[in-house]
């Protein structure tokens, strides 16, 4: 991979790793005595290995120039790799935190192992590291096919994908040391915040410079979520981050703002970062691959546009139904209830319209488990949303918060859509990436498919049972109209339901697995095969038709 | 630039553009979805018009039904303590006796009480009242400070050397790391004090015995009584009954008498209502032996 | 419609302002005023500041994820308040940064512990809580009472605390670390000053019973035990309105 960067990117890259393996050995050396010291250790270890792997390269040839005729896709495969790694990892930590809750001495007697610590390695794990990874892959992917044009150069992608895992790996390594602001989905350090940062502006940066360069006189559907994706992200990282950290040689830094406006501000970012993160980039995802799979027109244009819209302008409005009945003074809420309530409109217009794009071709969902992922997945959209909606209602919030309840929401959605739309897009692009026909086996795709379904739906249903049972347990009164239950009683009784949504949990773990040797054994049949025809595998033969602009 | 062009399957017009294969539709936007947006709209609005909504720079609109969730739950909770006024004053006016003679009312202290009780104080007690390592047995009659009902509410209001202002206090000294026996004289009076409770002794321990008596007269008659069967007016236990809130075995007495002990139990004046300290009062008092 | 999306998208400069335009409305709308609304913080003049002890409490509360599981919100629901007290004020967090709420009651909520129960009590069940009770799944954190507390730095952080607005003075800040050794340790020379710079009501004990080592579980049991104590605003509100 590194041979296919021109000498010129080689030397970039060495010199930007240079500079961050500087930035490790001073926070190495500012952080002496602190968890920043070990985070200035890893740095600089991570940037030393990606300067080994570039010098050992250095001196092969120059990539030859026709390489300008063909999209730029090394990036992209390994993301893909990226994601499906961070898929078993961050749901390895889900299953064992979920174990945790039944059994609680299933661990060490270690800080780094103990239940707080890891359930954000488990959060992080898959919304940042899984589905991060897959988005930017993806998004690379898509950008180009429906732009008609090359990415911009050949190092910013690298500096993304990789700068991206840098922050993953901060973000994790820092939890398991007891790194966090605390603040949900934003949970690591102020230094790991600016670095992201610096990667979301290349970002950006890469999308609108090939965007901008575009052979087709539209930007595409999925073009413009991966755009609201990107830039609103910035918007909410950047300000939800704001904190002073306690010297420069201190990991621990103080958020800006404080109690109700605090509150505010992380819930605004915290559900905006489920309707951009989450929803948005899969979304993006969604319009490409889905009808690329079933080989049918989206349903409707102007459906998109309007889905779109509302979702871009009412998402922003719902944060405060994470605060209902709390200090948060009630106006915010109503405006965060009522603009819940009238997203579910264009919400189920993107479920709608991408179930509607599958007309004519059902008879494919039944016999191709890919395209039956995404057809799951976008029930799985409807069903979350539809929930949600229902969850931002002031008197059934009053009953679910606190509760299972959200945790199965989170996971109708998380499972059931971000992961099932992640999982099929990746079995259709993988065979394409690497040339071949199909996935080295489409049986365990099927399995993959039935281990995922049932697996979201045991812990679905676990935990809207164990959910409103809680809420429930905890508001109900006895005929002398005083509290029925105390505590450790709803506690007791959750139980069965901890238990089974485990199981649940492992199923769809075992899913994850089943789905990365799958990719990895197709790569492997990639490589074979280009071993034995000896032929350059990188031959853009599935898009004979894109006539790619020659270079910059 | 649009072609015109028709998808086979549905025979509707496309937008004539094609991204990498993929079409479009131009599919009208289907009216059920004006609808709901319609629909949502204004419910909205009349939601806004009623409640809280916007804001407006230096204050917010209040809403025509000047609901505010504090006062909403403020009257609630007024509310729902009206409504059990007709027993609840009965058992913040009655005396303990009248109460606990009446089905009616301990039907409501059993209920109203277990929650309380597991709510609060069974992290300590046990869910049963049962007690556990450095945590008195609540059920087993053995009272530190008296277990009528008027003594136990009064127990649990002030607590136990707690922060309260009028805490009940009681110490069991140091008498070992303070110097006041020696190694041999605590070992001797540890014997002597798992005799009381009716234990099997050791040869070693049985030989103690008589110098253990000595040193219980001596040093401890004066907190559990010279047949050491407790002393409520400094809350000492009673050590002969074999109900031990740190352990009967040689090694916990012989801890408690080198170490000392002082017991915290928190106060609950402030947190709870007197009608709930008194239900607790007459709960606990039903778990076990009761007033004795 | 289609029409004008049609050159709007077009454009991706136009796209990208658009997109931010459209998508920065609802945060500001929501969140601007709070800063300008003044009924949205209560007015609480006996509202005290966390110690340093506490505050280190408060940093290890957040450093073992506690916030996961507990909340610090009472809302304003009927079982609620008759199961944790009065509902939570805006002010009572006024000078939490950040704010700890919580999204999750795996455990009850805690926003009036403090006091609630004993400092022994506190240390078993951290160690070990099915030691005291049988039905719990809350973790073990035994390592609180092995790890010395670091508080050499407390300085630095309540510096910090004040960059962000929490009125610590500089005799609080050049104190700090003392202040955070002689709260743990009532019979050292440098209990005094806590009380004088933070109120006669502080808690100055042994919390994790040893007096001899200031460990994180001095610091944790410190910030349990202040937890709704801060102001007695609530109360008074609650009280009020009856
Ligand atoms: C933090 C732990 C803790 C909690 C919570 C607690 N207790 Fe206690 N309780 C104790 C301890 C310790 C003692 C014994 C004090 C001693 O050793 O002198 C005690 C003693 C008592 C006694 C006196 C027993 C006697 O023999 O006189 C009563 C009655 C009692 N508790 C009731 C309650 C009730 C009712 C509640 C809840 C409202 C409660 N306790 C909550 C720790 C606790
Ligand atoms: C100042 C009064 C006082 C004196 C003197 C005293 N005790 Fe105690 N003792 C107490 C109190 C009060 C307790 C209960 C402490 C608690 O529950 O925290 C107690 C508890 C005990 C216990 C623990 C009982 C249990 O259930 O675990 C033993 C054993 C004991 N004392 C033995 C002795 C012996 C032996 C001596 C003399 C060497 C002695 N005490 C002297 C007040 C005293
Ligand atoms: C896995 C979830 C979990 C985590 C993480 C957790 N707890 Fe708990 N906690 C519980 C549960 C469940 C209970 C109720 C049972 C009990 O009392 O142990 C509880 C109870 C408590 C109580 C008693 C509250 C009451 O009013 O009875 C305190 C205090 C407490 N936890 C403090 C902490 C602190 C401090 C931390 C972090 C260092 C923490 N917890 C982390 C689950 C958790
Ligand atoms: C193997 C599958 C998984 C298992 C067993 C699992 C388990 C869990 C558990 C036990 C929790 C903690 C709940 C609690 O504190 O009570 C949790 C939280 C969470 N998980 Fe998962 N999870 C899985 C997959 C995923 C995936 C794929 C995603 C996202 C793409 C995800 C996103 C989340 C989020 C966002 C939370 C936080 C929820 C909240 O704070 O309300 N999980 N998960
Ligand atoms: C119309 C769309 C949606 C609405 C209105 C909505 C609404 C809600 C509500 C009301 C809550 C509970 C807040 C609380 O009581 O604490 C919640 C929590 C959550 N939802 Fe959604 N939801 C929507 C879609 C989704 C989707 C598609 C996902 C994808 C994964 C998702 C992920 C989450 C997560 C992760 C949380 C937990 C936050 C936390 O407490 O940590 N939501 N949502
Ligand atoms: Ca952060
Ligand atoms: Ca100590
Ligand atoms: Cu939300």
């Amino acid at each position: 991979m590194i041979s296919a960067l021109t000498v010129a990117e080689r030397q970039l890259s060495l010199m930007v790793l240079s500079l961050l393996a500087l930035c490790g050995l001073a926070m190495a050396a500012a952080g002496r005595g602190d968890a920043l010291g070990i985070h200035g250790f890893i740095v600089l270890a991570f940037s030393l290995g990606l300067i080994f792997v570039v010098i050992s390269r250095y001196h092969d040839p120059e990539p030859p120039e026709e390489r300008l005729s063909r999209y730029y896709d090394d990036p992209t495969k390994f993301g893909i790799v990226l994601t499906m790694i961070w898929a078993v990892v961050g749901m390895f930590f889900g299953v064992w935190v979920a174990a945790l809750l039944a059994w609680p001495d299933l661990t060490f007697d270690a800080g780094w192992a103990s239940f707080g610590r890891i359930r954000p390695v488990h959060t992080s794990g898959v919304i940042f590291g899984f589905g991060g990874n897959a988005l930017i892959a993806t998004s690379f992917h898509v950008l180009q096919r429906t732009s008609r044009a090359r990415l911009p150069d050949q190092f910013s992608p690298w500096f993304v994908l990789i700068g991206y895992n840098l922050f993953c790996v901060l973000a994790a390594s820092g939890y398991l040391m007891g790194l966090t602001q605390s603040k949900e989905y934003a949970e690591p350090e102020w230094y790991a915040d600016i670095w992201l940062v610096i990667v979301w502006v290349v970002y950006f940066l890469i999308y609108i410079r090939t965007l901008q360069r575009r052979k087709e006189p539209h930007i595409y559907v999925a073009n413009w979520y991966y755009m609201a994706f990107i830039l609103v992200v910035a918007v909410l990282h950047i300000i939800n981050n704001l904190a002073v950290p306690v010297s420069f040689g201190h990991a621990k830094s103080y958020s800006l703002f404080s109690g109700v406006q605090d509150a505010m501000t992380q819930w605004w970012y915290g559900h905006n970062a489920v309707a951009f993160f989450l929803t948005a980039g899969f979304l993006g995802m969604m319009y490409y691959y889905l009808p690329k799979r079933a080989e049918r027109p989206i349903f409707s244009y102007r459906l998109s546009i309007i889905s779109f819209w509302g979702i871009t302008f009412m998402y922003m409005w719902a944060g405060s139904h994470h605060l209902h009945y709390t200090a948060l003074p009630q106006w915010v809420q109503t405006l965060g209830m009522t603009f819940s309530l009238v997203l579910l409109v264009p919400s189920w217009a993107s479920a709608g319209n991408a179930l509607a794009t599958l007309n004519g071709a059902w008879d494919r969902v039944r016999t191709d488990a890919t395209l039956r992922f995404m057809m799951v997945a976008a029930v799985f959209y409807g069903l979350s949303t539809f929930e949600g909606s229902f969850m931002a209602i002031r008197a059934v919030n009053s009953l679910s918060h606190y509760t299972d309840w959200t945790v199965g929401h989170v996971h109708a959605g998380a499972l059931g859509w971000v992961a099932m739309i992640t999982y099929g897009s990746i079995y259709a692009l993988v065979p394409w990436m690497w040339k071949q026909e199909r996935m080295y086996s489409p049986k365990l795709v099927e399995v993959h498919f039935w281990l995922a379904l049932s697996g979201t739906i045991i812990y679905v249903f676990a935990m809207w049972n164990s959910g409103i049972i809680q809420g429930l347990m905890w508001r109900t009164y006895n005929d002398s109209g005083t509290l029925a239950y105390s505590f450790i009683d709803s506690l007791v009784a959750m139980h069965p339901y901890y238990i089974a949504r485990t199981v649940g949990g492992l199923f769809f773990l075992a899913g994850a697995i089943v789905g990365a040797y799958n990719v990895f054994m197709t790569i492997r049949m990639s490589r074979t095969q280009a071993a034995a025809a000896g032929t350059d595998a990188d031959v853009p033969e599935l898009q004979p038709s894109t006539a790619v602009q020659p270079g910059e | 630039m649009a072609t015109e062009k028709h998808d086979p399957v549905t025979g509707r017009l496309t937008t004539g553009h094609e991204w990498n294969g993929i079409e479009e539709l131009n599919t009208p936007i289907p009216r059920v979805v004006f609808f709901f947006l319609i629909a949502g709209t204004l419910f909205s609005i009349g939601y806004w018009l009623l409640m809280p909504a916007w804001p407006l720079g230096w204050t917010y609109t209040k809403g025509l039904l000047g609901i505010d969730q504090r006062t909403v739950v403020t009257r609630q909770v007024e509310e729902a303590t009206a409504s059990r006024a007709v027993w609840t004053d009965r058992i913040a006016t009655e005396d303990f006796a009248a109460i606990a003679a009446d089905d009616e009312l301990m039907r409501h202290v059993r209920d109203t009480g277990r929650t309380l009780f597991v709510d609060n104080c069974a992290v300590c007690h046990g869910v049963r009242g049962t007690g556990g390592p450095g945590f008195p047995d609540l059920a087993a009659g053995a009272w530190l400070w008296g277990g009528d009902p008027e003594t136990v509410a009064e127990t649990i209001g002030v607590g136990i050397n707690s922060t309260n202002d009028d805490t009940r206090v009681s110490q069991m000294m140091a008498f070992g790391r303070d110097g006041v026996l020696e190694m041999a004289q605590v070992s001797a009076v540890a014997a002597y004090v798992r005799s009381l409770s009716g234990q099997q002794l050791s040869e070693a321990d049985r030989a103690r015995l008589e110098v253990g008596q000595d040193v219980f007269t001596a040093n401890c008659a004066a907190c559990h009584g010279e047949e050491g069967k407790g002393m409520v007016e400094v809350g000492a236990p009673d050590l002969t009954d074999g109900n031990w809130i740190y352990g009967g075995d040689a090694q916990s007495v012989f801890t408690t008498i080198y170490s000392g002990r002082q017991g915290h139990m928190p106060h609950w004046q402030g947190r709870l209502s007197p009608v709930d300290i008194k239900i607790l009062a007459l709960y606990v008092g039903a778990l076990g032996g009761g007033a004795q | 419609m289609p029409s004008f999306h049609r050159k709007l998208e077009r454009n991706a400069i136009g796209f990208v302002i658009a997109i931010v335009a459209v998508a920065s409305i609802g945060g500001l709308v929501e969140i601007a005023p709070l800063f300008t609304i003044d009924e949205t913080v209560e007015e609480a003049p006996d509202m005290r500041l966390y110690t340093p002890l506490e505050l280190a409490g408060r940093n290890i509360y957040i450093r073992e994820g506690c916030y996961a599981c507990h909340s610090q919100m009472i809302r304003t629901l009927r079982d609620e308040v008759e199961r944790y007290g009065p509902f939570s004020l805006a002010v009572e967090s006024q000078y939490d940064h950040p704010m700890l709420w919580g999204s999750k009651r795996t455990g009850p909520d805690l926003a009036r512990l403090g006091d609630k129960y004993s400092d022994a009590w506190h240390v078993a069940h951290l160690i070990n809580p099915r030691d005291v009770v049988p039905e719990s799944v809350m973790p073990k954190y035994g390592w609180l009472m092995r790890n010395e507390l670091k508080y050499d730095d407390l300085g630095l952080h309540l510096a910090a605390q004040r960059k962000v607005g929490v009125p610590y003075t500089d005799e609080m800040i050049a104190n700090a670390q003392w202040d955070a050794f002689g709260q743990a340790n009532p019979d050292s020379s440098y209990a005094q000053g806590v009380a004088e710079r933070y109120g006669e009501a502080t808690n100055i004990r042994a919390f994790d019973g040893d007096p001899a080592r200031i460990t994180e579980m001095d610091a944790l049991v410190a910030y349990l035990q202040i937890l709704g104590g801060l102001t007695d605003a609530a109360h008074q509100t609650a009280s009020a309105r009856e």
